[in-house]
This record gives C-alpha cells, sequence and structure tokens, in this order.
C-alpha cells in the first residue's frame, strides 16, 4: 500500500478532513476533491492541531490526515491529543517512513521511532495500526469513539499529481460554508 | 518588574478576560506565563473552551481549526512562544485570513531578571511588525480596553492582533 491507495480509502468517509500539505493534499486533490476537505497550503506540522480545533469546535466526525514526518515535527500534539481530544476526533497517519513531499528522505519511523506506541505513552487508549487498505477500511466505516490514533503504514513514494489549484480562501470559505450547514 | 509566580486572579485579570469575552471570544488555547497566570484560571468559567497546549506553534494550529468552524480564538502565551510560531502564524492564520489574538506575555522589558529573555523582549515588536500582525502594548489600567479594541479588530476582519502586556500592569499604583 502506497499513501495514495490510503487516501482512496479516506476520501471514501463522510468525515471532515484537514489534509497534511504537500503530495499528500495534491494525491487527495485528485482522487476526489470535496469541499469538506481542508488543504493545508503551509504550516508543516500541524494538520493534526488543525483537525484537532475543527473537532472541538463542532460535531462531525474529523479525520486529520497526517504523516510521519510532519507528526515528529509536532510530538506535544500527541499528549494533547489524548487529554483534549474530543470523541469526534481522529488522527490517521500516514507512515511511509520518508518526507515525500522533499525527495523521500528517511524519516525516524523506518528505524527505531514507533509512533504508536509514542501515541500510547502520551496517554491515547485509542491507538490502532494498520497495513492493509482492507484493515484501514474497517477501521474507518465503523469508526470508534475517539479520540483515536491510526497508524497507516505505507511504503513511500508519490504519486504524479499536481499542485493544488485552489486558493487559500476558496479552501477556507467552501470548508467554512459546509461546516456551518 | 515581574508579576510573582503564585498570583491569584486579580482585579486586572477579570477585565482582561471580560474585555477578551466581550469582544466575542469563544476559544483559547494557552502555554502558561506568570503574568498571564490569573486570566488562565478564569477562562473556562467566562465560557471559554479552553486548550492548554504543548508548543505555542501547536496553538496556532489548534485556533486556525477552531476558527474554521466559527470560533473567535485567543491564544495566550509568553513572547518567547512568539518565535516558537511565526512559520505557522504566516503560512496558516495569516495566509488563511483567519481571526487571532494573541495575548502576549511581553517578558524582557524593563526590570526583567532573566537575561535569556532580554533578546526576544527586544525582538518581539519588531517581529510582529516584520510579519505585519498589529500589536499594542498595555502597561497601565488605563490601556486595558485596548485588549477588546485589537480582538475585535481580529474577529471582524479575519486578521492576527497582538497584545502585549508588560509586568508593570500588575504593580501600578492607585
Amino acid at each position: 500500500m502506497k499513501r495514495i491507495d490510503a487516501l482512496r480509502i479516506i476520501a471514501d468517509t463522510d468525515a471532515l478532513v484537514v489534509c497534511n500539505i504537500g503530495f499528500p493534499s495534491r494525491e487527495l486533490y485528485s482522487i476526489a476533491d470535496k469541499p469538506t476537505t481542508f488543504y493545508m497550503l503551509g504550516s508543516m506540522g500541524l494538520a493534526s492541531s488543525i483537525g484537532l480545533g475543527v473537532a472541538r469546535a463542532q460535531k462531525r466526525a474529523v479525520l486529520a490526515v497526517d504523516g510521519d514526518g510532519s507528526v515528529l515535527m509536532n510530538l506535544g500534539t500527541l499528549a494533547t491529543i489524548a487529554h483534549y481530544g474530543p470523541s469526534n476526533y481522529h488522527l490517521v497517519i500516514i507512515d511511509n517512513s520518508a518526507y515525500g513531499s522533499t525527495g523521500d528522505q528517511p524519516t525516524f519511523t523506518g528505524r527505531k521511532t514507533d509512533l504508536a506506541a509514542l501515541a500510547r505513552a502520551a496517554g491515547n487508549e485509542q491507538v490502532y495500526t494498520v497495513n492493509t487498505e482492507d484493515g484501514l477500511r474497517g477501521l474507518l466505516r465503523e469508526l470508534p469513539r475517539g479520540p483515536t490514533v491510526i497508524v497507516v503504514k505505507t511504503e513511500p513514494g508519490n504519486a504524479d499529481c499536481p499542485v493544488v489549484p485552489l486558493t487559500a480562501s476558496s479552501i477556507k470559505n467552501r470548508f467554512m460554508k459546509t461546516i456551518s450547514q | 518588574m515581574i508579576r510573582g509566580v503564585f498570583p491569584m486572579p486579580s482585579p486586572i485579570d477579570e477585565r482582561i478576560v471580560a474585555f477578551i469575552r466581550e469582544a466575542g471570544a469563544n476559544f483559547a488555547c494557552s502555554v502558561p506565563d506568570g503574568m498571564i497566570a490569573g486570566a488562565l484560571e478564569l477562562i473556562e468559567k467566562a465560557g471559554i473552551d479552553h486548550v492548554p497546549v504543548t508548543r505555542e506553534e501547536e496553538g496556532v494550529g489548534i485556533c486556525a481549526g477552531a476558527s474554521l468552524a466559527g470560533r473567535k480564538p485567543v491564544l495566550f502565551m509568553q513572547n518567547s512562544g512568539l518565535g516558537n510560531s511565526i512559520n505557522a502564524l504566516a503560512s496558516l492564520t495569516m495566509f488563511y485570513e483567519m481571526p487571532l489574538l494573541l495575548v502576549v506575555a511581553h517578558r524582557g522589558t524593563k526590570g526583567e531578571k532573566i537575561a535569556a529573555q532580554i533578546p526576544m523582549g527586544k525582538a518581539t515588536p519588531m517581529l510582529l511588525d516584520t510579519l505585519g500582525i498589529r500589536w499594542a502594548t498595555v502597561a497601565r489600567r488605563s490601556q486595558l480596553q485596548t485588549i477588546r479594541r485589537l480582538a475585535r479588530e481580529a474577529f471582524s476582519k479575519n486578521r492576527v492582533r497582538a497584545v502585549l502586556f508588560r509586568g508593570e500592569l500588575w504593580n501600578e499604583k492607585n
């Protein structure tokens, strides 16, 4: 499974999605662009945090789609999620052990660092590791009561997708409109 | 002068929180500082959803998310945390034109006892100017209303605004 295979499954859900900067957003946009997706255009490391804010402030389920490199940049988020993550919050870490958007340089999760173990050690009780598309599909079909942390182990590699052509204001405005309806 | 380490909420802290509330704030993140400790004790009682965070940049992200769902967010922090937040403020909050009030304990100014606070104390106004964030210092009780004005501006114009507290505020003689 590559990142784009996981994103195809995520694109099938009705949840609000906050999608990490770079290739994750490019790939998700190319699979299915939806107003319920907030594409990050900057601020690497903050997908989990943005998603947490969205989840606390309204009732719909939120999937924060993050990467291993990005979570390593904001590890404190795992502790904050454990203490303040609401039941509609789900962090999906697509862990390909690489900084995919900058040339697949290896991250530490390919060697000694275990993000699921870190999430548990930070106090999270609902932590899942999935290695297969069926595993991810099953988990997202019947989302457990959150906060959950789902680590999706994938191979590195990006699909050939162009940059998200939307402006920041259009991403924000249509996402906010969807939420307020 | 720097505020003591274990302050009780004072009438000044009550006015700070009241002004923020009057401006419509209903969400907050924080990394603590002695100067803002009293206000932090009061914000939940004021009906403001409060998420303490591990690092200021994380708070910028959570506040941005809350604003997407219509909340009016405030981030409480020490000015050292401004340094930890700059990329997020520029490439998230400001780039997407989201509202955010920064309530900042401005350390490293007159009377600072910790030398390491001084470099960021000096740099803080220039950093805000460089980012294009409008700010005001609140060092006297007569300046407290500035908080409400800047908060309203942040929330109505989808901009970042900053209030810089000086320790003198809590030591001002009547």
